[in-house]
């Protein structure tokens, strides 16, 4: 069962392997700049397991002596965390002690392909997930891990590959598209997020416009996501 | 900073990524049934958080060099591609290689 789970979700995976090996050894070769070793990219991706976090982290470490903020900062960078989790409940639902772990990872990615692809007919969904999460995971680590190590030895032209992640993204949102039969959700999310960044500018958008999604949705709630005949 | 120090300093960080992912599942735990209304926006919010994680990822491309130019091209050719063979490999691969020449050899 765990097998057939593992193989199913390693081809999924595929298009994150390569950018999390990408940004990973980007992020290692960034914090190797500023002077760290290897250990402090490894230790973060492994511990942290959130990329936008752990580089602002390695700018943390250079300034004072301060972990409450360090705390609060992680709090309002990953804020969208918490819209996952909610999304999520239903799905992580009877999956055991394994869902401490699925917790742990939902990172952009595995949240995005968790909560998109459901696995064939006779894959343990729980499993698959799992797989899904350790696998992105076990990328992100290697690739901060390599980016420490090898420090200035890379010299190949990777210029634009940071694209597979929004093309991923694109992609799971065409599939969102094409399964829903009502489009008012994705639109509401467009419409927030643009307006947010329009008001707030594009570092601290993230957070009013969650809070403006959850408030449309509050206010109308006769949206009905299900397909005819369910 | 002394290494104790860094060490607090990124325990703290883990702590409050942790927070923010565990939260809604301690909220809500799995024996009591979420109210309607939370149980509407798990529905609802999947489908809005993607549009967010998108326009969140293209978030400084209109006011790049380029204004975003080979990014709405990959991404055009992304729909294009998918809505033709709905093979997601191929569509990533087709957008990023996409990309990556318009970067290195076009712009």
């Amino acid at each position: 069962m765990k097998w057939k789970a593992c193989k199913a979700a390693l081809p999924v995976t595929i298009p994150i392997a390569a950018g999390f090996l990408f940004l990973g050894i980007s992020y290692g070769f960034y914090m190797y700049s500023l002077g760290f070793s290897f250990v402090y990219p490894m230790c973060m991706s492994l511990f942290i397991f959130a990329g936008s976090m752990e580089f602002v982290t390695a700018n943390l470490l250079l300034g004072t002596f301060d972990p409450l903020q360090a705390f609060i900062l992680a709090i309002m960078v990953n804020a969208r965390h918490i819209f996952y989790g909610i999304s999520m409940l239903e799905k992580y639902k009877g999956t055991g002690f394994k869902k401490c772990y699925l917790i742990f990872g939902m990172c952009d990615e595995s949240f995005s392909i968790n909560c998109t692809i459901t696995p064939l007919e006779g894959i343990d969904k729980g499993w698959f997930m799992f797989f899904v999460t350790l696998f992105n995971h076990i990328y992100w680590v290697i690739g901060a891990t390599l980016g420490g190590l090898m420090g200035n030895l890379i010299q190949f032209n990777t210029e634009g590959i940071e694209f597979v992640m929004i093309a991923l993204f694109v992609v799971i949102m065409i599939e969102q598209w094409q399964e829903a039969n009502n489009h008012i959700p994705a639109m509401i999310g467009m419409i927030c997020s643009v307006l947010g960044i329009v008001v707030f500018g594009t570092e601290g958008f993230m957070i009013p416009s969650m809070i403006a999604i959850v408030l449309y949705f509050t206010w109308n709630r006769n949206i009905d996501m299900r397909k005819d005949g369910e | 900073m002394t290494t104790t120090q860094e060490i607090i300093m990124i325990l703290a960080v883990v702590l409050g990524t942790v927070f923010t992912r565990f939260f809604s599942f301690i909220v809500f735990p799995a024996n009591k049934k979420p109210p309607a209304y939370v149980r509407y926006l798990g529905t609802v919010l999947p489908y809005a958080a993607m549009s967010l994680l998108v326009v969140y990822c293209l978030r400084a491309v209109p006011f790049s060099e380029l204004h975003g130019v080979p990014e709405l091209i990959s991404i055009i050719l992304i729909i294009l591609i998918h809505s033709w063979k709905k093979s997601m490999l191929l569509s990533i691969v087709s957008g990023t290689v996409c990309y990556m020449a318009l970067v290195q050899l076009v712009f």
